[in-house]
Parts: C-alpha cells; sequence; structure tokens
C-alpha cells in the first residue's frame, strides 16, 4: 500500500470514530430535549396561576411596595445571564451572552451600574476571562434544574432588591437574560425586566408573555379580598413570583440547550459523513494512482529487459 | 348544587384538579373554608393541609394534601392553590414521613418538624 493511501486510510478511520461519538450525543440530546420540554410545560399551570394572582393584587390593590414601585432616578441594575455549563451547543452560549452584552451597554448608557449574576460555567469563564465582576454565580444545574436551585438563584437577587437603596448589594431593577425555546429549530435569547413591575401594564404585559397564548386583550378582573392584607399577600407573593420565573427560564433555557445541542451535533455528524465520502473518493484515487504507477513500472521494466536483450542478441 | 373548580398546583407539576363542593385550608390569619359563590380572595397559606370535598364530576368524597406553603386565590367559583410543593395524602409515604419526623426531632431542626409533620398530619387525616 502506498504512503499516501495509507494516510487516507487513518483519516477516513479516525472521522469515522467521531461521527460516532457526535451521532451519540445528537441522540442523548433529542431524547433530553422531550423530557425538559415536559418540564417547561409541567411548570406552566404554577406559573400561570401565580402570574395571575399578581396580576389580580395589582389591579385589585394600589399597595405601595419595594417590589413595584419604580424608584426615581434608578442607578443600580442586576443581571441575571443563564446560560449552560457546557458547550458544544452552537451558538446557544455566545448568543445569549451577546444579548446580555447589549443589555450590559444600554443599561451602561442610561447611566446605571450593572451587576453581574450567573448561571452557568460557559458564561462565568467568559466573564473571568474579561476581567469582569460577577456578584454572584452558579452551576452544576443548567441541564436538569430543580425549583430548589431556582430558589437558590432567586434568594440574592431578592435580597439585593429590598435592601436598602445606596447600602452596598441594592439593586433598583432586575433584568434577566435566557434562551426561549420556541420550537425545536427555534431557540431565541431574550431580554426581560421582571422587577420592578409597575402594575397595571407591565403585569398583565409580564402575563401575557407568560401566558403567550392561553389569553390575550383586556379582562375584567373581580374585586379580591385579602388574607391577611393586600401587603402580606404581595409581601409573600412576590419572592415567589420571581422564583417561579426564574424557573420557568431555567426550564426553558435548558429545553433551548438541548435543543441547540441536538442541533449542533447532528451538523457535525452530517460534515463528518460528507468529509468520509470526499476522502473516501481520494483515497480511491490513490489506490487507483499506485496500480496505475505499479504498472507502468513493470511495463517500463519489462521494455527495458526487452531492449537490453534484443540489443545482446543483435 | 353549584360547584367549584379546583386546581391545586405545584411549581413543578398540577397535582389535582376537579370539581369541589367544599375546600378547607389554613391561611396565615386562621383556617378558611372556601363554599362556592364566596367572594374574590387572595390569601397565603400555611404549611398545613387541605381538605377538598369533591363533588360533581370528580365524585363525592374528600381529597387532602398537604401543602408548604403557597397562596390560594378564588374567583368566578374558581380555586387555585398554588404551592411551591404540595402532595396529595395518598401519595405520602406514612413510614418515611414519620421517619423524618423522628429525625428532624432529633436534630432540632424546626423547619423539617414542620414538613413532616404537615404531611404524617395530612397523610392521617385521608
Amino acid at each position: 500500500m502506498g504512503a499516501q493511501t495509507r494516510v487516507y486510510k487513518r483519516r477516513i478511520k479516525s472521522v469515522t470514530a467521531t461521527k460516532k461519538i457526535t451521532r451519540a450525543m445528537e441522540m442523548i440530546a433529542a431524547s433530553r430535549i422531550v423530557k425538559a420540554q415536559r418540564r417547561v410545560a409541567a411548570s406552566e399551570p404554577y406559573s400561570t396561576e401565580l402570574t395571575r394572582a399578581v396580576t389580580a393584587v395589582a389591579t385589585g390593590s394600589n399597595v405601595e411596595h419595594p417590589l413595584t414601585t419604580e424608584v426615581e432616578r434608578p442607578t443600580r441594575a442586576a443581571v441575571l445571564l443563564i446560560v449552560s455549563d457546557r458547550g458544544l451547543a452552537g451558538g446557544y452560549n455566545s448568543n445569549a451572552i451577546k444579548a446580555a452584552d447589549q443589555l450590559t451597554n444600554r443599561l451602561i448608557g442610561e447611566g446605571k451600574e450593572v451587576v453581574n449574576y450567573i448561571v452557568g460555567t460557559r458564561g462565568v469563564t467568559y466573564y473571568r476571562f474579561r476581567e469582569r465582576v460577577i456578584a454572584k454565580s452558579w452551576s452544576g444545574f443548567t441541564d436538569n434544574p430543580t425549583y430548589a436551585d431556582a430558589k437558590a438563584v432567586a434568594e440574592p437577587l431578592i435580597e439585593a432588591i429590598q435592601a436598602e437603596r445606596g447600602s452596598e448589594h441594592s439593586v433598583d431593577e432586575l433584568h434577566i437574560v435566557y434562551t426561549e425555546f420556541v420550537s425545536m429549530m427555534t431557540q431565541t435569547p431574550v431580554k426581560d425586566r421582571m422587577l420592578p413591575l409597575s402594575f397595571k401594564e407591565t403585569a398583565e404585559e409580564s402575563a401575557e408573555v407568560i401566558e403567550g397564548h392561553i389569553k390575550k386583550g383586556p379582562e375584567i378582573r373581580p374585586l379580591y379580598d385579602f388574607e391577611p392584607s393586600a401587603e402580606e399577600v404581595l409581601d409573600a407573593l412576590l419572592p415567589r413570583y420571581v422564583e417561579s420565573r426564574i424557573y420557568n427560564a431555567l426550564l426553558q433555557a435548558a429545553a433551548s440547550k438541548h435543543a441547540a445541542t441536538r442541533r449542533a451535533m447532528k451538523s457535525a455528524t452530517d460534515n463528518a459523513e460528507d468529509l468520509i465520502k470526499s476522502l473516501t473518493r481520494l483515497a480511491n484515487a490513490a489506490r487507483q494512482a499506485d496500480i496505475t504507477q505499479e504498472i507502468s513500472e513493470i511495463v517500463g521494466g519489462a521494455s527495458a529487459l526487452a531492449d537490453a536483450s534484443a540489443g545482446s542478441d543483435r | 348544587m353549584a360547584e367549584l373548580h379546583v386546581e391545586l398546583v405545584a411549581a413543578d407539576r398540577q397535582v389535582w384538579s376537579g370539581e369541589a363542593s367544599l375546600v378547607v385550608a389554613r391561611t396565615t390569619s386562621g383556617d378558611i373554608g372556601v363554599m362556592p359563590g364566596h367572594q374574590p380572595l387572595l390569601g397565603v397559606l400555611e404549611p398545613g393541609s387541605v381538605t377538598i370535598r369533591t363533588a360533581g364530576e370528580s365524585g363525592e368524597g374528600s381529597v387532602v394534601a398537604a401543602v408548604h406553603g403557597g397562596f390560594l386565590s378564588f374567583a368566578d367559583d374558581k380555586l387555585s392553590l398554588l404551592a411551591e410543593i404540595a402532595e396529595l395524602a395518598d401519595e405520602i409515604d406514612v413510614e418515611r414521613a414519620e421517619r423524618a419526623l423522628e429525625r428532624a426531632k432529633s436534630e432540632a431542626d424546626t423547619a423539617a418538624e414542620r414538613r413532616a409533620e404537615v404531611r404524617v398530619r395530612a397523610a392521617a387525616g385521608r
């Protein structure tokens, strides 16, 4: 076997091995999307009902609450970025990070100081490398987030927004950046302002964001009785609202990540197939060239011998 | 008789939904019973058990669930019980809950003790 052929054979073998890996990853991701999608769907009744309750308080009372009143000149804004722990998911992580960068620049342009909260190793390393300050980061659960994880993430955020203005950790606004799972093929990074909700508009808007297709347009809302009081209901309701929004975002991000991985791995497998095809062609051509060369060597050698013997006869 | 539609939802799933004639739950200001036609209400739930007296399509009977904090909202004969964690009494593993209760007691973990106690009581009430 010629040297060239051997090199091609070796490359085909290594690409085939890679293809097997990417195909396996594609199938794993595909099976996980279904599970992740089901979890998004399962969390929906809670967030829908919770949003309805928040909206009910919003329209049914006019209580002043730190989580709902807009401060006059906001100076600090928290941005929660949700990405994944691992790569191999195409543009998934970089798209979400890019969206967070845009939001950060906009907020800085508005004269606000940005405090970074990050979920997912990928985002943490990106920010570390650029030497940006991270207030708090979490990782290890992005593939399969639980409600307890969402609670852990929400806790310092709620604390920061409830903190006295001007104190070290206080923030005036809370933004969230994550990747929305639109469909198997489409996942879009979204930037949302979670708090403060300015009631009347934002609560209903965010209600529509969450409920989406469920209902649109104005609806006559009943007058509620509050047990024990509107303030206390609100006190208890809003942290839960933030948690459930974060939980929903984490689940959507997980589903999106699996979908992005599946797509990236599918195209990797396809590319490997193409590569194997063209390498096989090259290997065949090299083999043919080897054979042709050998034949011409034999023919050349034979005719040289014939010439020599013909010469000696003379 | 009029019925009210009940949705009992936990953060990660829908626990129970159906028709009922009476729902008794514990809010921060005491036990409250909700029957069809009640005034619109929004309350904060204490950890405790919720008793749903089923009616209509769901059949006569009662469903008991352990609820670990949450909300109750009622309007237009629709009652939503929202809880971070909610379990039906039938789903609760009594032995495990009792073990958890003992462990919590010995470790003086009041939060865990209350959680376990709620579950044991809900399971007993079924």
